[in-house]
C-alpha cells in the first residue's frame, strides 16, 4: 500500500446466503444482455452426507493489479483507470477473445454487440461517489468496496482484521478480489 | 498448458505495469462505463414482488422504469433488496400480461376468450353478482385473495355482503404457527413477523430455510446475527444455505420434529436450562410439562428422528447457554403434516422456556402508527353469514380466518352447510396455490361466475369467466400500509409509470363495480390517491413529504420488557399457557404429543417443497428477468439413492405419486445434502397455462403431485407434506 488508490472488493462468505441479488442488481444497473451476467455465485460443497461443509461466493472481475488481460489485449481495449479499475473500451475492442483466454477468473463475455464485456466495479458510480450496485443492494452486507489503501476504511480495515483469501493466487495477477472465510 | 503458460509469463511483468500504473492512469470510467440506467427521476413505493411489502425507488426514465433499488428510509429494506424486488421491471414488462378485459366465450377452461371494453367487462360482472344475490344470498360469493391490493375487493365483498375471503397464505402456509402461538402467548405472529433476529446469539431454525426464503429484512436480521457472532442450529432434511452456517445442522427424519421438541423441553427441564424467574412471573402449566416431557428422552427422540442424542442435547443447550437471546424460529410456511398447530405450539414452548417472548434476541410485542381510516365511509349494516369453509357438521375450534380449501370444498354442492356459487379470485393462482389441485377444478364447474383478477395469465385466469386486468404495484396506487412492527412507520404505494396496455388499478376495479352494484356510498373517495392522501391529511402527516420519501417513521415505543413495554399476553389465563386448558376444553391434547408420520412405501420418497430466492412461487416464474437466474425447478435426490438406481446428475426423471399422479419430467439434482428417504423441489414450476409463454412446461408443478393432504384438527390447515412419489427416468 503506496497510498496509491487501489479499489477492491471484499466478500464475507460467512454471511452470502447466494440470493443473487448481487446479479441481478447488476444486470438492472449495467443493462446488461439477456442470458449474460457480470457477476454470479459460486456455491461451494465439501463432504458426504451428512458431514457437510459450504461456502458461498460472490465472484466478479477481479480488477487485477497485475491484470493479463490488459497485457493480453492486442487493441488496448482492456485498459486501467484510477484506482486499478480494469474497463474495456468497447469501441477499440475487436472481440478477439485473447482477454477471456488469458483470465484465470473467467470474468469476460463476449457481448452480442461484439465487443468483450465484464464488471467495471461500476466505475460510473464510484466516479461520482457511489458504492457499486451489487454492494448497494445486498441484503447481508456480505459485499465491501472501497479502496484500500486508505488504512481507516472499510476494506482495509476488514482485511487487517479478518482471515481472508483471494482465488488462485498461484497465477501472480494480484487479484483485488478478496474473500473473508 | 498454453495458459497457464501465458499466465507465468504475464506474472513476471509485474513490476512494470506497476510503474505503469503509478505514471498515471485515465481519471475515471465514468462516461465509458455509465450504461445510464439512473432515472431522471425516482418514485418511492413498496414491492409487491412478494408480500413482505419492502420500500423501494424505482427509477424512471423517458417514461420507462428502468431499474428498482431499495428505499434506505424504509424500516423493511434499509436500502437493500431481494433479488426479487429488484425484478419489478420483469414483471411491469412481462410480454404475456392481462391487456385487456376478457370475457369467456367457450367451455369453462377451454381458454377461449373476446376482449371487450371495461363497461362490458364490468357490467356482466355486476349482472351477475345481482342475480346471484337475489338467488343464493350474497354470501355464495367467496373472495380468493393474495396481495395488498386485495383490501378495496374485500371491502366490496363486505358491502355487497359476504365476508367469505380465503387466503391461501393461511391454511395452506403460516396458519398452524399463527394459531399455535395464539394459543400459547396470547397473540400471532403476523408479517413480518414479531421476532428481533438481529439481537439473537443463538438461533435455531426447523425447516425455515431463511436465505432461500428472501424475506428481506428478517434475512438482513440473519446476517448482522451471524455478524455478531450468533451460533445456529438447523434443523432440516435438506443441507439448505442456513445448515451450511450452522453450528449443528440436524438432519432430521421429516415429520418427526414434535419428537425431537419434546426432547428439548425434557432436557431444558430436566437440566434446568429453562429461565424460571421468567416461566414461574409469565408462564402456567409448568408441571404438566415436566410430567408430560418426563419420557421423552434424547435417546427416545433418537429413534424417532435419526439424531444422534448427543447432538440433540448438545444443540439445546448451546441453544439456552444463549437465553434469552436465544430464539427458535417460528417458520413461516408451516403446513406441514397435519398436526402443525400442535409442532407450533411446541416451538411457542421451547420459547417460552427460553424466556425470550418480550425480551431483545427473541421475540417483540409490536407497534404501530395510527392513521386515520377515510372519513364518510358508512359502517355495514349487515351481519355476515359464518363461512362454509368446512365440511358440514365439522368444527375446527381455533383460528379466525378462513380457510381458502374448505371454500373451494364447500362450492361442490351439498358438502358443506350452504353452497358456494360464485368465486372473486384476485393475485392467487388457486391451481397452484391449494392440495389436491383435481377439486379445484371440479369445484370449478360448479360455479356461476369466476371473476379472475390479475396481472398474467395464470392458469386460474384460464377457467374464469370474466378476466379484469390489473395493473402492476408499479403502476397504481393502493391503500396506506400500516404495519405492527418493532418501529414505527407507514408506507405509501404509488405509481412510478402509468398503467400499460387497456389494464386498470385494483381500487378502480373495485369502485367501478361498486358503483354498478348500489355500493358507490362504500367507496366515497373519487380515486386512491385522494383516499391516501386525505387519510394522511386527518394523520396530520406531511403529505408531500411522505410521497417524496415513501414512508414516514414514527417515534417508536419500547416494544421488549427490558425497556418498559409492558408484558401483555391475551391468553384467557392472561399468562403464557404451557399447557393449554382452551385445547383441553375443545377435546384437544393440551400439550403437544408426536405421532409417528407414515412411512415411505418402499421405493419411494416422501416429496418436500420449498424456496428458491429468486421466486414467489408460481408468481413470478413468467418474469424473465428473475428466470435468468433459476428458471425451472429440480428434484434433490441423496447422491448415494441416486447412484443405486443408476441415475446421474442432470437427468431427466418422472415422479409418481401414491395416487398415480405422474409429473412431467425434470432434472435431478444428485446431491449430499438431502436425506435419502425424501426429495425436494421448489413449489411453483411446471406451469400448463399457454398465456405464461415462458414458464409454461419448465420444471415440474409440485401441487399436482399433492393429492393428499391432512388436516390439521385444531384449525383446519393442510399438511401437505404426506406424499410419496416413485422416480423413474424420463
Amino acid at each position: 500500500m503506496n497510498g496509491e488508490k487501489r479499489y477492491v472488493m471484499v466478500v464475507d462468505t460467512r454471511l452470502c446466503v447466494g440470493c443473487k441479488a448481487c446479479v441481478l442488481a447488476c444486470k438492472a444497473e449495467n443493462n446488461t444482455p439477456d442470458g449474460y451476467c457480470r457477476d454470479w455465485i459460486v456455491e461451494d460443497i465439501w463432504g458426504i452426507f451428512p458431514n457437510l461443509r459450504a461456502e458461498i461466493r460472490s465472484e466478479r472481475c477481479n480488477h487485477c493489479s497485475n491484470a493479463p488481460c490488459v497485457d493480453a489485449c492486442p487493441t488496448g481495449a482492456s485498459h486501467k483507470v484510477e484506482g486499478g479499475i480494469v474497463l474495456v473500451d468497447h469501441d477499440k475492442c475487436t472481440g478477439c477473445k485473447a482477454c477471456i483466454a488469458s483470465c484465470p477468473y473467467d470474468a469476460r463475455y463476449v457481448h452480442p454487440e461484439g465487443y468483450v464485456d465484464k464488471c467495471t466495479f461500476c466505475a460510473h458510480r464510484v466516479a461520482s461517489g457511489k458504492t457499486t450496485a451489487c454492494v448497494a443492494i445486498c441484503p447481508t452486507k456480505t459485499l465491501h468496496f472501497g479502496d484500500v489503501s486508505d488504512p481507516h476504511g472499510e476494506v482495509a480495515q476488514l482485511l487487517a482484521s479478518r482471515r481472508h483469501k483471494v482465488l488462485h493466487p498461484e497465477t501472480g495477477c494480484e487479484p483485488n478480489l478478496y474473500f473473508l472465510t | 498448458m498454453q495458459r497457464r503458460d501465458f499466465i507465468k509469463i504475464t506474472g513476471t511483468t509485474a513490476l512494470g505495469v506497476a510503474v505503469a500504473t503509478s505514471l498515471g492512469l485515465p481519471k475515471s470510467g465514468q462516461a465509458e462505463s455509465d450504461p445510464g440506467t439512473d432515472g431522471d427521476h425516482t418514485v418511492a413505493t413498496f414491492c409487491e414482488l412478494c408480500f413482505w411489502k419492502c420500500g423501494v425507488l424505482a427509477h424512471v426514465k423517458d417514461g420507462k422504469v428502468t431499474k428498482i433499488v431499495g428505499n434506505p428510509m424504509h424500516p423493511l429494506s434499509n436500502g437493500a433488496l431481494c433479488p426479487r424486488g429488484t425484478g419489478g421491471t420483469g414483471l411491469l414488462y412481462d410480454p404475456d400480461r392481462l391487456k385487456k378485459p376478457m370475457i369467456r366465450v367457450g367451455e369453462r377452461g377451454a381458454q377461449k376468450f373476446k376482449e371487450v371494453e371495461w363497461p362490458e367487462a364490468l357490467d356482466f360482472v355486476a349482472n351477475k353478482l345481482k342475480e346471484i344475490a337475489t338467488k343464493h344470498g350474497p354470501e355464495a360469493v367467496a373472495l380468493f385473495v393474495h396481495g395488498f391490493g386485495g383490501s378495496f375487493f374485500r371491502h366490496l365483498l363486505n358491502a355487497y355482503g359476504s365476508d367469505n375471503v380465503g387466503q391461501p397464505s393461511h391454511a395452506q402456509c403460516r396458519g398452524a404457527r399463527e394459531v399455535g402461538f395464539q394459543l400459547t402467548f396470547g397473540a400471532p405472529l403476523g408479517s413480518p413477523e414479531v421476532i428481533d433476529l438481529e439481537n439473537s446469539r443463538a438461533i435455531a431454525l426447523i425447516g425455515s430455510h431463511l436465505g432461500e426464503n428472501m424475506h428481506n429484512t428478517q434475512v438482513q436480521e440473519f446476517a448482522k446475527a451471524i455478524e455478531c457472532g450468533a451460533q445456529l442450529v438447523v434443523v432440516d432434511p435438506r443441507f439448505s444455505t442456513a445448515a451450511g452456517k450452522a453450528r449443528y445442522w440436524l438432519p432430521i427424519k421429516p415429520g418427526t420434529d414434535i419428537a425431537l421438541l419434546l426432547a428439548w423441553i425434557h432436557v431444558m427441564l430436566g437440566e434446568g436450562l429453562y429461565d424460571r424467574e421468567y416461566i414461574a412471573k409469565y408462564a402456567i402449566g409448568l408441571e404438566q410439562l415436566r410430567a408430560h416431557v418426563a419420557d421423552k428422552t434424547p435417546e427416545w427422540a433418537s429413534l424417532e428422528t435419526g439424531l444422534d442424542p448427543a447432538q440433540i442435547v448438545d444443540s439445546i443447550r448451546l441453544l439456552a447457554g444463549a437465553r434469552p437471546a436465544a430464539l427458535l424460529h417460528p417458520g413461516r410456511h408451516t403446513a406441514w403434516y397435519g398436526d402443525d398447530t400442535q409442532r407450533a405450539r411446541a416451538m411457542a414452548i421451547v420459547n417460552a422456556l427460553l424466556g425470550n417472548y418480550g425480551r431483545r434476541g427473541g421475540f417483540y410485542f409490536p407497534t404501530k402508527l395510527g392513521v386515520p381510516k377515510y372519513a364518510g365511509v358508512p359502517e355495514f349494516a349487515h351481519t355476515f353469514k359464518r363461512a362454509p369453509d368446512r365440511p358440514k357438521g365439522k368444527v375446527f375450534p381455533f383460528g379466525d380466518e378462513g380457510l381458502a380449501h374448505g371454500l373451494r370444498d364447500a362450492t361442490i354442492p351439498g358438502t358443506a352447510d350452504y353452497d358456494l356459487k360464485a368465486w372473486i379470485v384476485y393475485g392467487t393462482n388457486l391451481v397452484q396455490a391449494l392440495p389436491e389441485p383435481k377439486k379445484t377444478l371440479e369445484a370449478i364447474q360448479h360455479l356461476e361466475l369466476l371473476v379472475a383478477i390479475d396481472v398474467l395469465p395464470a392458469e386460474i385466469v384460464g377457467y374464469a369467466d370474466v378476466v379484469l386486468p390489473e395493473a402492476t404495484y408499479l403502476e397504481r396506487w393502493d391503500d396506506v400500509v400500516v404495519t405492527p412492527y418493532k418501529s414505527q412507520y407507514i408506507a405509501v404505494r404509488q405509481p412510478a409509470v402509468a398503467p400499460l396496455y387497456d389494464s386498470k388499478p385494483g381500487w378502480w376495479i373495485a369502485k367501478e363495480l361498486a358503483n354498478r352494484l348500489g355500493l358507490g356510498a362504500y367507496f366515497p373517495w373519487n380515486d386512491a390517491s385522494e383516499l391516501v392522501k386525505a387519510r394522511l391529511e386527518a394523520g396530520k402527516f406531511d403529505v408531500a413529504a411522505v410521497l417524496k420519501n415513501g414512508v414516514a417513521l414514527g417515534p417508536g415505543k419500547p416494544v421488549f420488557l427490558e425497556d418498559g413495554a409492558p408484558a401483555s399476553f391475551a391468553t384467557p389465563s392472561k399468562k403464557i399457557e404451557l399447557f393449554s386448558q382452551q385445547l383441553a376444553d375443545a377435546g384437544l391434547d393440551p400439550l403437544p404429543n408426536y405421532t409417528p408420520p407414515e412411512e415411505p412405501p418402499r421405493g419411494q420418497f416422501r416429496l418436500l417443497m420449498g424456496r428458491t430466492p429468486t421466486h414467489t412461487f408460481g408468481r413470478t416464474t413468467n418474469n424473465r428477468f428473475l428466470s435468468e437466474i433459476y428458471s425451472e425447478n429440480e428434484l434433490w435426490l441423496n447422491a448415494q439413492v441416486a447412484r443405486d438406481m443408476g441415475l446421474d446428475d442432470g437427468a431427466q426423471v418422472r415422479l409418481t405419486n401414491q395416487d398415480g399422479v405422474k409429473s412431467t419430467p425434470l432434472r435431478l439434482k444428485a446431491t449430499q445434502r438431502i436425506r435419502p428417504d425424501c426429495v425436494f423441489m421448489v413449489h411453483g414450476y411446471g406451469h400448463t397455462a399457454p398465456g405464461l409463454r415462458f414458464a409454461k412446461g419448465r420444471g415440474v408443478d409440485d401441487t399436482a403431485l399433492v393429492s393428499r393432504s391432512k388436516i390439521d384438527p385444531v384449525f383446519g390447515g393442510t399438511g401437505m407434506n404426506v406424499n410419496f412419489v416413485a422416480i423413474e427416468r424420463a
